[in-house]
């Protein structure tokens, strides 16, 4: 045995993803990639060393047990692999797709040292897709607790919470704002990227773990977060970054100059792409600029192009090696046609009499010294202006929280951007009242607002009972 | 889903009064507020100022004029029908206090909201002053309704047709004139307002008018609704939808709420003749 170890063969490259032909996918809104074969997930498992070390868990912040559901489909368990990574994660089908694996665990894999590392992500959303397929096996639920606990917020971490509150026998209300549930996952991910009947499968998953979800209902509005301590034993608040930030130039307001958000959520959310079938309607322009150079820029450039603007482009005030996007994203944008343009800021909308969009004056940008941030700083060039003719302009440079929780709760202590400010177990301030995702950080990714969630359920689970999680 | 419990055409085929069942939404409504309702799946969401409201029945009225697809479709829906979406209240609520002298002002669908502000100026304390008007006298409604909630009601129609001819400016001028106003609120379409608040400017009486811009999530999330407000961009779903109409720039709202005309006027085109194609059901 121990000689056949040794002569293990390593496959270098990970077991590529199938995916749509770029030439195809920037034309239509099915997902990019398509998912393993069985065939593709046992060859990817195969990779796996299971070393002792198991670096890859320190990767995780939901603390998913990655060799041992790795060692199951190298073992042909696949049932058993899906039920392992459910024991951490709630969502594996949407983190299989949307996690930046390479900065968590496949940054730390063993196989990556020399190689590339173990497509964890690709083998966790081919686990979960199976289980969809197939239909979904409930965890186990501990005995009802008698305490009743309200989220608000069904975003990343607000199901997180939910599930795992759920899942220690509280009796758990979801309130969202809008009118489904899923948040960020729903409005704001395209259905290029995470489609929708894939998020809506994991939510029914929570309904029937027994969590009630009600939706069209708005926090600070139906009730305020007092109100609900009136009736529930705990409150977590997860309503993540909301409000879009804006660049203050002038011409900002002019007709065809969007919030990514908005943007993203007339297409994702009230599938605008569908018009006249579905009734919001989207102006797509010949020519898009999108301002900013996250995650969020890159699919609102890859969206754009998908309705049919020509030409489509990222305006990013620092260089290539600063993007904050994932890099596969960059690369996607990159192969569907989306172009770049580093090192501009702009300074000025241009506008017709009508108020429409007809240009966007930018200029240069050379790099200083290093900011707050630690990257290096743009520093506009004089007499490098330049008009950019666009005929719509999508702002995509960040979202704060959303404040209607904050002003409507008494006694939150918040930080100068108006940030919940949280302690380490989700705490906040105020007693019984726990936060935790973009609300509290910022924006920042799915995984991690999962993460608080988990952190803030296993809090809220000993303040309730005076007992750890387990 | 949300259950429509009584539909009245108010003026045939042109104003609709919806109650609808929401008793959430009834517990929290003030005056100034609105509802984001959306009809079924394929459904585009849509803002409308909540009309009143009843706590112990627990409904919502609302009134609102078929212009696009959406609000002739409503138009067409009766009591005992469904909505798949009703959220609210939204928006902060008109500022109530006793201020003196206070005038309302609505003109067309913009009467309904004025209702519960000109009752709650009343309660407050206020001699209320309500000037209703329309284009034409089959377009006006609630003169009884506001009747009871008003010190005293003042009716215009544009063309004369119903107690007297001219705009809801030239009563409001006449009012101004016998005794300057504390306050005035003013709802209704955006040309109105504008009008208003070039009157009451050089009265120097402040005025506040509810804006009624496109919004998509209607809880500060889009920023779809922005508009300038004294040099600065507002968003009316949550710091409004009541602004000073001194400090508006209506010139831009105007702009911005025709976005999407075309794609409006393709919408109803296409649903108007998918009607007609179902040989009038409706």
């Amino acid at each position: 045995m121990a000689e056949e170890k040794k002569k293990k063969v390593i496959i270098p490259k990970k077991t590529p993803m199938p995916s749509q032909d770029p030439g195809v996918r920037a034309h239509n809104f099915q997902e990019v990639a398509t998912g393993y074969t069985e065939e593709d997930a046992r060859l990817e498992a195969s990779r796996c060393l299971q070393c002792k070390k198991e670096p890859c868990r320190q990767g995780c912040p939901v603390e998913v047990d990655i060799p041992a559901f790795i060692k199951l489909i190298q073992d042909g368990d696949l049932d058993g692999a899906i039920a392992k990574v459910k024991e951490k994660n709630a969502l594996p089908a949407v983190c299989g797709r949307v996690c930046p694996q390479e900065n968590q665990c496949e940054k730390y894999c063993t196989m990556g040292v020399k190689n590339e590392p173990v497509g964890i992500g690709r083998l966790e959303r081919f686990v979960a897709d199976r289980e969809l397929a197939r239909g979904v096996r409930l965890p186990d639920k501990a005995a009802p607790t008698g305490k009743k606990v309200a989220v608000v917020g069904s975003g990343p971490s607000g199901l997180t919470c939910a599930a795992d509150l759920a899942k220690l026998g509280h009796q758990v209300t979801v309130f969202e704002a809008l009118h489904v549930a899923g948040g960020v996952l729903m409005y704001g991910i395209p259905e290029f990227r995470l489609p929708k009947r894939v998020v809506q499968a994991e939510v029914d998953n929570l309904r029937q773990l027994g969590v009630d979800i009600q939706v069209d209902s708005v926090v600070g509005r139906i009730e305020t977060v007092d109100e609900l301590l009136e009736k529930y034993d705990a409150v977590y608040l997860g309503t993540g970054a909301g409000l879009p930030y804006f660049m203050n130039i002038p011409g900002e307001n002019a007709c065809g100059v969007y919030s990514a958000n908005e943007f993203l959520t007339r297409t994702n959310l009230m599938k605008a792409y569908q018009f006249p079938e579905y009734d919001t309607p989207i102006r797509v322009g010949s020519k898009v600029a999108v301002l900013g150079g996250g995650n969020v820029a890159m699919d609102a450039a890859r969206t754009a192009l998908r309705l049919g603007a020509a030409e489509s482009w990222i305006v990013y005030r620092r260089s290539e090696a600063e993007l904050p996007a994932r890099h596969e994203e960059y690369e996607h944008a990159r192969e569907e046609g989306v172009r770049f343009s580093f090192l501009t800021v702009p300074i000025r909308i241009l506008q017709d009499d009508q108020g429409w969009v007809t240009g966007m004056e930018c200029q240069r940008c050379e790099l200083g010294e290093p900011d707050a941030s630690g990257r290096r700083s743009p520093v506009p060039v004089c007499g490098s202006e330049y008009v950019l003719p666009v005929d719509v302009v999508v702002v995509a440079i960040g979202q704060g929280p959303n404040p209607l929780v904050p002003r409507t709760t008494k006694g939150l202590a918040l930080t100068k951007r108006g940030n919940i400010v949280a302690d380490e177990t989700g705490a906040t301030s105020k007693p019984g009242v726990y936060a935790g995702g973009d609300v509290v950080t910022g924006a920042a990714t799915v995984i991690l607002a999962m993460g608080a969630g988990k952190t803030a359920a296993r809090s809220i689970h000993k303040y309730l009972t005076g007992r750890d999680a387990g | 889903m949300y259950k429509i419990l009584e539909k009245k055409e108010l003026a045939p085929s042109i104003l609709d009064l919806y109650v609808i069942e929401a008793p959430r939404v009834a517990a929290k409504a003030k005056a100034g507020q609105f509802i984001i309702l959306r009809i079924d799946e394929q459904g585009e969401r849509i803002p409308l100022t909540i009309a009143d409201f009843d706590r112990e029945k627990g409904t919502i009225t609302l009134v609102a004029q078929r212009a696009g697809k959406t609000t002739t479709q409503l138009g067409h829906l009766k009591a005992g029908d469904y909505l798949a979406d009703f959220v609210g209240p939204l928006g902060e609520p008109t500022h109530i206090e006793k201020y003196g002298r206070v005038v309302t002002v609505g003109g067309g669908v913009g009467v309904a909201p004025t209702h519960p502000i000109a009752r709650a100026m009343k309660e407050a304390g206020n001699e209320v002053i309500s000037i209703i008007g329309a284009r034409t006298k089959e377009l006006l409604f609630w003169e009884d309704e506001m009747r009871k909630v008003c010190t005293r009601l003042l009716v215009t129609t544009d063309d004369g047709s119903y107690v007297r001819k001219g705009f809801v400016t030239d009563v409001l001028k006449e009012v101004m004139d016998e005794k300057k106003p504390d306050l005035v609120v003013a709802i209704g379409p955006q040309p109105m307002m504008r009008a208003v608040c070039n009157l009451t400017r050089e009265y120097g009486v402040k005025t506040i008018v509810s804006l009624n811009s496109i919004m998509v999530d209607g809880t500060g999330m889009c920023g779809c609704c922005r508009v300038t407000v004294g040099g600065k961009t507002k968003f009316v779903c949550v710091d409004g939808p009541d602004f000073d109409g001194h400090e508006v720039d209506f010139a831009e709202l105007a702009r911005r709420s025709a976005i999407y005309r075309q794609q409006e006027k393709e919408s109803l085109d296409r649903y108007t003749h998918r009607c007609q194609c179902h040989g009038g059901e409706h």
